[in-house]
């Protein structure tokens, strides 16, 4: 579904990704992990342009989206992304954030979008806060929120950027729920987290990224109980 | 001292009416400078090469010059430039909406850049259009952080506007002006015309506070 073929991306001199190629398939759920600043962000904001490659292509459904005639509006539709701080936007309710892209960038109507977005916030437990303004959320409800408004353009693929490293510690298990849920329904996900327990137990694949480069690719009770290479190793006994 | 106060009383209420013109000027010319100076700011943040180059010398040069020049610039050489026989209030208007523009695209500006990184990345991420993005998104938070702002720059401008007497639009300074050629005396019509332009001002600062004060609430 997405292939990541020997990707690079520089910012001035820095070279933060040096060539990482993977696939990703339809109903997968990858775990990207690493040490902070090895670049496993920057790939996965690739995935729906946030950052441009600086070379390599990444081919979805058949589509390059790194090509320069590519839509990128349409591609970004297709493809939802939770950010580590939430974003939601301040000025509209919780509704109204659910609400907003469906009706000015998919063109539905209001009857549709708000019963799609009612649905959502009943599946991530947020029912009573339709009406509410994002302030007066704790960040775990942001959170919940900000996976539903993702989900109500009817994504594809789903990235989490680090969805759970900014709230409290009694708020990450309601969010991971969530999040769970999503993984089986079949929706394709790529997570980069610091929630090792959470990634062995819902990945299908580790991804193990360090300086820019992909070290490891395997299944997470393999990655877990016998890491290959010896970064991997040290990286997990520093998290462990 | 010889103040006469008695004196000046039948002319007050023509005093007053400068008020009118003073308001009318300060008012359309925010609105359109208001309007103007989205447009500016937004010109100069996006990425169209010759347009925001044009922007930026446009600010530099409203920036650079006297506003008392502008004015005088724009009542006696469009006529001489255009043909069309300006009027005064068009005068007035026209220039304090260029100038206006000018500072405010700036404070505009200024506040589209405060508003956080992240709520372009979530607008981007859901694949809002740019124009959708800014007018939805972006603007009305970057305008929300600088209401304030913009109250202040309407007061500056409201005391500005008393240079449309320099070309005898007939506000408050300029009835003042008319009163001291009629009776002769200058302290008593000028004093009328300070208290005047003191208690407009402050009427907008206490209204600035009420402003910042519910938007901290609200926060």
């Amino acid at each position: 579904m997405i292939k990541i073929d020997n990707i690079t991306k520089s910012f001035g001199q820095l070279e933060v990704l040096k060539g990482i190629s993977t696939e990703i398939k339809k109903g997968e759920v990858v775990a990207i992990i690493g040490p902070s600043g090895s670049g496993k962000s920057t790939l996965l904001r690739c995935m729906n342009l946030l950052e441009i490659p600086t070379t390599g292509k990444i081919v979805i459904d058949g589509q390059d989206i790194t090509a320069p005639k590519a839509d990128v509006l349409k591609v970004r539709q297709k493809i939802g992304m939770v950010f580590q701080h939430f974003h939601l936007f301040p000025h509209m309710t919780v509704l109204g954030n659910l609400t907003y892209a469906p009706l000015k960038v998919k063109g539905m109507s209001k009857a549709e979008a708000e019963g799609k977005a009612r649905e959502l916030l009943k599946r991530v437990g947020l029912s009573d806060k339709a009406d509410v303004y994002p302030s007066r959320l704790s960040g775990g409800q942001k959170q919940r929120v900000a996976i539903a408004r993702s989900l109500v353009m009817e994504p594809e693929i789903m990235l989490f950027d680090e969805p759970t490293s900014a709230l409290d510690p009694e708020m990450v298990k309601e969010v991971l729920e969530v999040m769970k849920g999503l993984a089986h329904t079949g929706m394709t996900m790529a997570i980069v987290t610091h929630e090792m327990r959470f990634a062995e137990e819902v990945s299908d694949r580790i991804l193990f990224i360090d300086h820019g480069q992909l070290i490891e690719e395997t299944a997470p009770t393999e990655f877990f109980a016998r890491p290959k290479s010896e970064r991997a190793q040290q990286f997990l006994e520093k998290v462990r | 001292m010889n103040l006469d106060f008695p004196q000046i009383v039948p002319y007050i209420p023509f005093i007053l009416q400068g008020i009118k013109v003073t308001l009318l000027v300060t008012l359309i010319s925010v609105v359109l400078g208001f309007i103007w100076g989205s447009i500016l700011a937004l010109i100069k943040i996006s990425k169209f090469g010759p347009l925001n180059w044009l922007a930026v010398a446009y600010t530099s040069i409203f920036r650079g010059t006297p506003l008392i020049l502008q004015l005088t610039f724009v009542y006696f050489a469009t006529p001489q430039l255009t043909g069309y026989n300006i009027s005064q209030l068009e005068a007035a208007v026209l220039t304090f909406t260029l100038n206006s523009g000018a500072y405010i695209s700036e404070t505009i500006r200024g506040g589209i850049l405060a508003v956080d990184k992240g709520q372009w990345e979530a607008a981007k991420s859901l694949g809002v259009p740019y124009r959708r993005m800014m007018m939805d998104i972006i603007l009305p938070q970057g305008i929300k952080n600088i209401l304030p702002a913009l109250v202040n720059e309407t007061i500056a401008l409201l005391k500005e506007s008393a240079l449309v007497s320099t070309i005898g639009l007939a506000d408050i300074l300029q009835n003042a002006n008319v009163v001291k050629g009629t009776i002769f005396r200058y302290f008593e019509p000028y004093i009328i015309a300070g208290v005047l332009y003191y208690v407009m001002v402050m009427i907008l600062t206490w209204f600035a506070g009420v402003l910042e004060r519910r938007m901290r609430r609200s926060d």
